[in-house]
């Protein structure tokens, strides 16, 4: 059985997590003040995850850039791949919260989006 | 001259929770200045995920948590002034201000909130030897150029601090490609919230040094490297711990300053502890009718406590305008102290027959404390002794006050919180 101490990122409290493990099952999970720690231990233990967020080009905007966010979590060890996606738009404005820049960015099901309003110049 | 029943300094998040909040309580004469050129304040430039989870239940960036707010200022038509500066607050609350297409103009407010926010530590105030090149930023200018300027400040990063600017940076320059090489901190505790250790530095196999400082910073024209050593417990660097880094670029994330400039003029009283106006249960600084919330008041870790904070601020800030900004008068005023590695308290004095029936008072530790217990004190009796896994620096505390355990005591002068080991 393996034992994996952790510090929840679910919320700004940053629980410490003990958990206990074989392959996918988990034997128990401690330490956690609510839902988002129990999830957040599996998840983190078996596939981790996490939001990217970042700034794109703006063409033809009041600002030269805005900012996004992946729309949901991706693994780990895609946020690169993410970040080189990312750098390669060129927004057109106007951009409105929400706004797909990128459309299931690298494979991983989830948009990226925008994040911060950029009217037309 | 221009007048206004409440004037608001800063719009920020601070100054557009005070304003929603205030025309939602029936005032509508509201004025924001701000001196940016868009309203939303330091959120503009902090696009990372975290914001929100208390206020909306969600996971927001904060342009997103801004937006929340800016889209209310816009629906309910409260009127804001952008690019505009404060330069003078006086204790009859007359606002002095300029832009460039009104320049200089005054106005005359019944109830003025300061949300002006807070400013970074500079180099010059942490006496760091060695040269005076270029490529040494405070963590929070090298977020403004990366993340609105579109700009790398440098390739190669050290960081002195670990407050949670300085961890978010040591992640966004590592997505933009650079190397950040450490993170020294000279306390034995890092300043940040713990879940930016593990998702900003741990995540990227950043190390962080504690109780580490910068002894020297080398280049000409350019920083070209940065030695740290560690601290003893005197805070002074061991001979012999010295580390040379090869780099571009220092960022400094050592904390977080309330800018009271306008407060002190206008002749707020500031408390020492916090840099941060003195205020009462209403959160009513010594001036009737000046008012203060969000990181002017003492600087915050979480932007939810900010627009909890400023929404109360505005609800009394209307309140004072609707009685006819009149003094109110009457009830004893209790003292709130802060002891035994407790620091200071958010508010300072309370007025047990103006309160809210439930009063959150905030408050920060002097150091990290595992198994303690925050205990609250009724002149000499304990009357809350409440026990907490852990308690550091970097994060806020509070207690909640009843006004019915209040009311019981109508001798009661001082309310004192302090941390007991049992």
């Amino acid at each position: 059985m393996e034992k994996r101490n952790l510090t929840c990122i679910g919320c700004p409290m940053g629980c410490q997590i003990t958990v206990e493990f074989e392959g996918e099952e988990f034997h128990s999970i401690k330490g956690n003040s609510c839902a988002i720690g129990d999830r957040y231990a599996r998840q983190e233990v078996l596939k981790p995850e996490r939001t990217v967020t970042s700034t794109v080009i703006v063409i033809g905007g009041a600002k030269e850039r805005t900012s996004v966010k992946t729309k949901g979590n991706i693994p780990k060890d895609k946020i690169f791949a993410c970040m080189d996606e990312i750098n390669k738009v060129r927004a057109q404005a106007p951009l409105k919260i929400g706004d797909v820049v990128v459309k299931d960015v690298c494979g991983t099901g989830v948009d990226v989006i925008v994040t911060k309003n950029c009217e037309i110049a | 001259m221009t007048s206004y029943d409440i004037v608001i300094v800063g719009g920020g998040p601070a100054g557009l929770a005070a304003a929603v909040a205030a025309k939602k309580a029936g005032t509508d004469s509201i004025l924001i200045i701000e001196r940016d050129k868009e309203l939303g304040g330091i959120l503009n430039q902090c696009i990372h995920n975290g914001f929100g989870l208390h206020t909306f239940k969600e996971e927001l960036t904060g342009p997103e948590y801004a937006y929340r707010f800016i889209e209310q200022v816009f629906d309910l038509g409260i009127e804001y002034k952008l690019d505009t500066m404060v330069m003078d607050i006086s204790t009859d609350k007359v606002v002095t201000a300029m832009n460039r297409t009104d320049g200089m103009f005054q106005i005359k407010a019944g109830a003025v909130i300061l949300a002006m926010g807070c400013r970074e530590r500079p180099r010059g105030a942490l006496n760091i030897p060695g040269y005076r090149p270029a490529g040494i930023y405070s963590a929070g200018t090298a977020q403004r150029l990366v993340n609105m300027e579109g700009y790398m400040p440098g390739r190669e990063v050290v960081i002195l601090g670990s407050g949670d600017i300085g961890l978010i940076m040591a992640r966004r320059m590592t997505f933009e490609g650079a190397i950040v090489k450490v993170v020294a901190e000279l306390m034995p505790f890092s300043g940040g919230l713990k879940r930016n250790i593990v998702q900003c530095l741990d995540d990227y196999g950043i190390p962080l040094k504690l109780s580490h400082t910068v002894v020297d910073i080398e280049g000409k024209e350019r920083v070209s490297a940065v030695t740290i050593a560690e601290v003893g417990p005197d805070m002074k660097p061991i001979p012999g711990t010295e580390e040379r880094y090869t780099c571009d670029t220092l960022l400094l994330s050592t904390g977080l300053i309330p800018e009271n400039e306008l407060s002190r003029n206008a002749g707020v009283s500031i408390n020492p502890v916090t840099s941060g106006p003195i205020v009462n249960e209403i959160l009513e600084t010594n001036i009737p009718g000046v008012f203060a919330c969000g990181n002017v008041l003492h600087v915050h870790d979480l932007v939810d406590y900010v627009s909890e904070e400023a929404t109360r601020a505005g609800e009394n800030a209307a309140k004072y305008v609707q009685n006819g900004c009149k003094e109110q008068e009457g009830g004893h005023v209790i003292q709130l102290k802060a002891t035994d590695g407790a620091r200071y308290t958010v508010p300072c004095t309370i007025n047990p027959e103006r309160m809210d029936d439930l009063l959150t008072v905030r408050f920060r530790v002097g150091a990290v404390f595992s198994n303690a217990y925050v205990s609250v004190y009724f002149d000499d009796e304990r009357v809350m002794h409440k026990k907490k896994k852990i308690m550091a620096p970097g994060e806020m505390e509070q207690v909640i006050l009843q006004k019915k355990k209040l009311a019981e005591k109508p001798d009661l002068k001082t309310i004192t919180i302090k941390i007991e080991a049992e």
